[in-house]
């Protein structure tokens, strides 16, 4: 099933949406991937990537109070759906379960 | 800027966003932007900043933030064009007869149209295939003299064109064309008439006329070179190359140095070949006044200006020439102006300098507007129609347009609606009207040959692009007033079913409609009645001479007493003469004329005639006779024969023609300067030129050898074309090479009013377009009221009303209006014609009762069948039958 699979920089805005708690608007979410990841996270990018995982059910999305730094214009808050959480967790225990068969030894010959 | 301004957010970038953005996306979009734009600000400067900003409100143009545009969504749920379509259709059919009259009016009205939109964009095609076109212009000189006042030619002389390249800034190019080189070229055996031009060799700099073969700079620059088009050059060579090859002129040997490209149908210059002027120059048959400021007569001079020329200092660096060179002349003065060549044939309508070949297109713009105001009358007349019947039946509607209210349609819905069914209707007119386009464009092309010389009217997409914007605004014409007042209806007055009489509340004004489309009519109708009669009074008009069965031969160049000989052995030619022109037709020909005061001297027209010339034609003598001596040069002519314009003119023996006689004047020509002639006789006033003309001074001399002749033949003949055969087999002895031309003095009289012909068709055209167009109206309007007051005739009928009463009661309304009609236009017509169109001509016969009635009567009678038919179809109705339907 293709929607339930989810890309690799999808997965890491998911986990940024879920990190920042009441605080995911799409400018704190390319700050905080920009610090983590330490690669330079271009606005366009997650803005794209934030509108396609709403589409696709994994992010409900609210408008919140307007401010001024922003010219008067509202956020748009970001929050995790069920299918989100299932997708993320889904993701994390596939790689669980590869990592627990690679043996130690294997490591060492690398 | 203020510095609270430097730090904001570029405004337009954000209204780009919110233009391009879905709406739910554009606000946290433009936050989110706002947001990094203050950071950068801080960080970068307000500068780059926004550099930033502008760079990615642009990025953000992507699939997923772009929205549905506005005026799509608007489209697709307020017009509701399927809807509105079927409605429409719907309509259509269930109201035959208005959409029959609506439909067929609008096509017939439009052709006309579409006839304009194609005649003025030929017009408007001529000599845009230039290159340089935009900067070419013609040299105008506009003469002023005492005796004529000011009058502009579109000649100029060749020292004008000297002039201007030597002292005028801001010229890249002058070309000197001059007119009429016209003579029979000869290869080998092959002789073959061209015409064409004198040329410099600037010509083909200056316009875009392609070579084909030889060398475009210097093609014209030696003298006795010949430039020849590709058809020209086929016709004399075959399908061998013409480059360097000679050719025979009047025994001289020409080169041919290049041939062109055909000139195109659209170009104001017609020519077959270019002769280089230089060959003139050293030519002893050069004008004597070749150089002369004042020989303005045969030449064109054509300039092509620098980019960005300043056209005004260009102005008034010619006056300053003009003014220069007027300093040497008495009693006259040249002045120059300058006309785009784009406004040649679309132009100012200018004097023609007689004896030119050239024959340049010429319509004034005016004429156009004229006829674009008659063919608007006829359209409009057509939208009034459509205006009034959906009016008049607009309580049919009511209840449709009720219950689109009802259901949420509002005012500018309801108003595209019956725009779109307007506009709908004119588009089907305009496939109807393009039927009759193509019907109607040979008859138009053909009707005068002037007119198939003029224009193509070929279809083009451009053309069929006008023609479709055409009719889209004829149906929004038709469309606009039903559509406001069906859109200002209430919802709950349409419902209500209320009485039909509340829609009636618009009649003023469609009774005004109808008096208006009656009056135009009218105007039209009798416009062309008077015409018409006009037109006949000018072609019967007495000249004060004979025409009738003469025969005007030209002679083109040959000596005309053999051809004389050969056709007095022919019994049906009772009388031959010589004369130098056609007189009456437009034609002129003449010279300067002094009697005692040598500073006096006039332009006099002149005939050069044989001695049986006046007795052929029936001039009337008063005092002298005929002319004494032949000579058989022109130096020796010593005679001249003047009517009675000639002694008021100079007062020639205080105007007494018994003493005239044997009085000397002396005469300049291009044949000879200041001969002394003696008055031998004295003829009454007739008519030298073109009854727009007043009579002038005019004077017979003798023919010589050296002037052009035509023979003017009296003919009685029982069968006309086996004596034209004989004649024409007379010319075939005498010239071989020119094909026979000759011509009735009354057809050449008739021609030469052909534009007046032209003119009175046309008008006529129209007139019977407007009066089908009002007619039908006319009928659709009376079919409906009839309709929708057939119980209460019933009723009435009951109640003892005749049917003549009930006659009179329908047909009162409409008579009145038809009477108002005829009240207003007859007298319009009448003064029209008496105070602006007649004054053009001074010898017109007054405007008639008759004609003006004429035409009413015409009208009525037709308006009168319509209404009559309806009426008494009503009164006649059985009141049982109509009455038990209630």
């Amino acid at each position: 099933m293709k929607g339930t699979n989810i890309g690799e920089f999808e997965e890491l805005v998911l986990l940024t949406v879920a990190a920042l708690l009441d605080e995911a608007y799409s400018v704190a979410i390319c700050d905080e991937l920009s610090s983590q990841t330490g690669r330079t996270v271009k606005l366009g990018v997650v803005h794209a990537v934030l509108n396609r995982l709403e589409e696709k059910g994994l992010l409900d999305s609210h408008l919140g109070e307007a401010t001024k730094m922003r010219g008067g214009k509202r956020k748009r808050f970001y929050q995790l759906t069920i299918s989100a959480k299932e997708a993320l967790v889904n993701t994390k225990s596939v790689r669980d379960q590869l990592w627990e068969r690679i043996p130690t030894l294997t490591w060492k010959n690398i | 800027m203020n510095p609270q301004n430097q730090n904001q957010p570029p405004r337009w970038a954000q209204k780009f966003i919110s233009w391009y953005c879905k709406p739910s996306l554009s606000e946290d979009l433009i936050g989110d932007l706002n947001e990094y734009f203050y950071r950068n600000v801080h960080t970068l400067g307000p500068r780059r900043a926004k550099v930033i900003y502008i760079i990615d409100a642009i990025k953000f143009l992507r699939s997923y933030t772009v929205g549905t545009p506005h005026f799509l969504n608007h489209i697709i749920n307020h017009i509701m064009i399927g809807s509105y379509i079927k409605t429409s259709g719907r309509n259509l059919m269930r109201n035959k007869l208005f959409s029959l009259i609506n439909i067929a009016g609008l096509a017939i009205s439009m052709s006309v149209g579409l006839l304009l939109i194609a005649f003025v964009f030929d017009l408007h095609s001529y000599d845009r295939f230039h290159e340089d076109g935009e900067r070419i212009y013609r040299v105008n000189s506009i003469q002023t003299t005492t005796a004529d006042g000011s009058r502009k030619f579109p000649s100029a002389s060749i020292k004008t064109g000297r002039l201007i390249r030597e002292n005028v800034s801001g010229v890249e190019e002058v070309a000197v064309l001059r007119d009429g080189f016209a003579a029979d070229a000869e290869v080998g055996d092959h002789i073959l008439p061209v015409r064409g031009f004198w040329a410099e060799p600037s010509l083909l700099n200056v316009f875009t006329f392609p070579m084909l073969e030889g060398n475009p700079h210097t093609a014209l620059r030696d003298p006795y070179s010949i430039v020849l088009t590709e058809l020209a050059a086929t016709k004399l060579f075959g399908y061998e190359p013409a480059l360097g090859k000679a050719i025979r002129i009047n025994s001289s040997e020409y080169l041919v140095t290049g041939v062109i490209k055909d000139v195109p149908f659209f170009s104001h210059l017609t020519f077959e070949a270019l002769v280089s002027l230089s060959t003139l120059e050293r030519n002893s048959e050069a004008a004597a006044d070749f150089e002369e400021w004042t020989a303005m007569w045969q030449n064109y001079v054509y300039v092509l200006f620098q980019e960005n020329a300043d056209m005004v200092s260009i102005q008034s660096q010619l006056n300053a020439i003009a003014e220069n060179e007027n300093l040497g002349l008495e009693h006259t003065a040249v002045h120059l102006n300058l006309i785009p060549l784009h406004d040649v044939v679309v132009g100012e309508k200018l004097h023609r300098s007689e004896g030119l070949h050239m024959m340049s297109p010429n319509i004034p713009p005016k004429l156009l507007w004229a006829f674009g105001g008659l063919a608007l009358i006829v359209i409009l007349s057509a939208c009034f129609n459509y205006t009034n019947l959906s009016m008049a039946r607009s309580m049919r509607r009511f209840k449709e347009i009720g219950l689109r209210k009802a259901i949420g349609a509002n005012k500018n819905q309801v108003w595209q609606q019956f725009l779109t069914e307007a506009v709908m209707i004119s588009l089907a007119a305009l496939l109807i009207s393009f039927l009759l386009f193509l019907v109607l464009r040979p008859q138009l092309i053909y009707m005068a040959p002037e007119l198939q010389q003029l224009v193509k009217l070929k279809l083009t997409p451009v053309v069929i692009f006008y023609f479709i914007l055409f009719s889209i605004s004829v149906g929004i014409i038709a469309g606009f007033m039903p559509a406001i007042f069906f859109s200002k209806v209430n919802v709950i007055d349409a419902l209500k079913n209320s009485s039909p009489l509340k829609i009636f509340k618009k009649v003023s004004f469609r009774r005004g409609l109808v008096i208006v489309q009656y009056t135009l009519t009218l105007i039209f109708i009798t416009t062309t009645a008077v015409g018409y009669v006009q037109y006949k009074s000018i072609l019967a008009f007495d000249l004060g001479f004979n025409t009738e069965n003469i025969l005007n031969i030209d002679m083109q160049g040959n000596n005309p007493d053999l051809f004389i000989k050969e056709l007095g052995e022919l019994p049906e030619v009772s009388g031959l003469s010589r004369s130098t022109i056609v007189t009456n037709v437009g034609n002129a020909w003449g010279g300067f004329m002094k009697y005692s005061n040598p500073l006096d001297s006039v332009l006099v027209m002149t005939n050069e005639v044989d001695e049986n010339y006046l007795a052929l034609h029936d001039y009337a003598f008063i005092a002298g006779g005929n002319f004494i001596t032949r000579p058989t040069e022109a130096k020796a002519v010593s005679e001249v024969i003047v009517n009675q314009q000639v002694l008021k003119r100079f007062d020639i023996a205080n105007n007494d023609p018994e003493q005239a006689i044997g009085k000397e004047i002396i005469f300049s020509n291009a044949h000879g300067n200041g001969r002394v002639m003696t008055i031998v006789g004295v003829i009454s006033d007739f008519h030298y030129g073109k009854l727009d003309n007043l009579i002038e001074p005019v004077a017979f001399m003798y023919w010589t050898p050296e002037v052009p002749a035509t023979v003017n033949a009296k003919i009685q003949s029982n069968d006309m074309p086996a004596t034209m055969a004989k004649i024409e087999s007379a010319w075939k002895k005498i010239d071989r090479v020119h094909p026979f031309k000759a011509k009735f003095y009354e057809e050449a009289i008739e021609e030469a009013y052909s534009e007046f012909s032209i003119v009175i068709k046309l008008i006529g055209f129209l007139s019977f377009l407007a009066i089908s167009i009002a007619s039908m109206g006319l009928f659709g309007m009376v079919v409906f009221t009839t309709e929708s007051r057939l119980r209460e005739i019933s009723i009435r009928k009951v109640m003892g009303a005749n049917s003549g009463n009930l006659v009179y009661l329908l047909s009162r309304d409409f008579l009145l209006l038809l009477l108002i009609s005829a009240g207003i236009a007859l007298p319009v017509t009448y003064f029209t014609f008496e105070n602006t169109i007649l004054n053009n001509f001074p010898y017109h016969t007054p405007v008639q009762l008759t004609e003006l009635l004429v035409g009413l009567l015409a009208v009525m009678v037709i308006a009168c069948m319509m209404i009559g038919s309806q009426t008494i179809k009503a009164a006649r109705a059985n009141p049982a039958v109509v009455l038990k339907s209630e």
